[in-house]
């Protein structure tokens, strides 16, 4: 298969999914589309499988927090997906509510999703939903709150280790 | 005759032996046998394994063998960032090393935290808020230079141990100053 533009990566998709992509935003350095987070596990399968995509490696899983956003659209999912037959890229925005964030899992599409959603979990709080294992990654098991929300406030100390100390 | 059996505290071996000599010849063969703990955390790691290398050649001054468990190691060496996650398992790893048993905090990080001090929310601020510390090396990295420093005032410190005394000497820390 050939390389394909962003016109015609999103021409794909609106083809088999008319309803999924909500946004482009195509003049930044990386071309982006927004996904409707109930429609992100059919899409992410459409990557996958349609060998026009061919998208079969997941880069990266990045969560941010925006709370000066309007409501319901705070949390920002970014999947980076590259193919390594057609030799193109694509970057997916999923965008959640802040007071529930939850999208489904793609750790059965691509299995490098696994350890991402976690740690996506851990540093931010989106609940993958379906995920088999998502429990924290990189802080302790009982460490409290997640902390690259922006409203978050570190501990004071943790298990009798001071954490403040100016 | 009576003065030294004065100066000597212990009840089982009061009026029997004369311990200096044994003293200096312990600390000598201990200050020339240091034995590191195999046990790198985070950048600082590379310098001490630097240190180990062929260039600075730790071998030369009584240390170097990286031993692969606590219970065979006299120094610990805490060299890079200590978390909220890693600081129980350092705190584990001191607790099986035997007496007597020296720390040195190698690095910004493990002294105060280091550049993670204000916002580092999962960094431990300073290794000696978990175990004791007998010699602080800052830098960020230290050089090798540094570390070989630090641990000729692990060996001075050595030396002036007693085989009688059943507590722990060094409770004040000595600070590297580098000049």
């Amino acid at each position: 298969m050939a390389r394909l533009e962003i016109g015609q990566i999103i021409a794909v998709l609106k083809e088999k999914l008319p309803e999924a992509v909500s946004e482009e935003v195509l003049d930044g350095v990386d071309p982006v589309i927004v996904v409707k987070a109930e429609q992100w596990a059919a899409v992410a399968e459409l990557c996958r499988d349609d060998s026009r995509l061919g998208f079969d490696l997941l880069s990266c899983i990045t969560g941010v927090d925006y709370p000066e956003r309007e409501e319901g659209a705070e949390i920002e999912v970014i999947y980076n997906l590259d193919s390594t037959a057609n030799l193109h890229e694509l970057t997916v925005k999923v965008k959640l509510p802040r007071s529930d964030p939850r999208v489904a899992s793609v750790e059965g599409t691509w299995a490098t999703a696994d350890w991402h959603e976690r740690e996506t979990y851990d540093l931010v709080g989106v609940i993958f939903e379906g995920h088999h294992n998502l429990v924290r990654i990189l802080c302790a098991d009982d460490w409290v709150g997640h902390p690259l929300r922006k409203d978050y406030e570190p501990p004071d100390s943790f298990h009798g280790i001071k954490n403040v100390i100016y | 005759m009576t003065e030294i059996e004065n100066r000597n505290p212990d009840p089982l071996t009061k009026n029997v032996v004369l311990m200096t000599a044994v003293d200096d010849i312990i600390n000598a063969t201990r200050a020339n046998s240091v034995w590191p703990l195999t046990f790198g955390l985070a950048c600082c790691a590379i310098e001490m394994m630097a240190t180990g290398a062929a260039k600075y050649d730790l071998d030369r001054f009584g240390s170097g063998p990286f031993r692969g468990t606590p219970r065979q190691s006299d120094l610990m060496v805490v060299a890079g960032t200590v978390t909220h996650k890693m600081a129980p398992r350092v705190k584990r790893l001191y607790d099986q090393m035997p007496e007597p048993k020296y720390v040195i905090a190698m690095g910004g990080c493990v002294i105060r935290g280091g550049p993670y001090v204000k916002h580092g929310y999962h960094v431990v601020k300073g290794v000696d808020l978990v175990i004791p510390v007998d010699v602080y090396i800052p830098g960020c990295p230290p050089r090798p230079e540094a570390l070989l420093e630090g641990i000729f005032k692990v060996q001075k410190l050595m030396k002036r141990e007693k085989i009688l005394d059943r507590t722990r000497r060094t409770t004040k820390p000595e600070v590297y100053q580098p000049v």
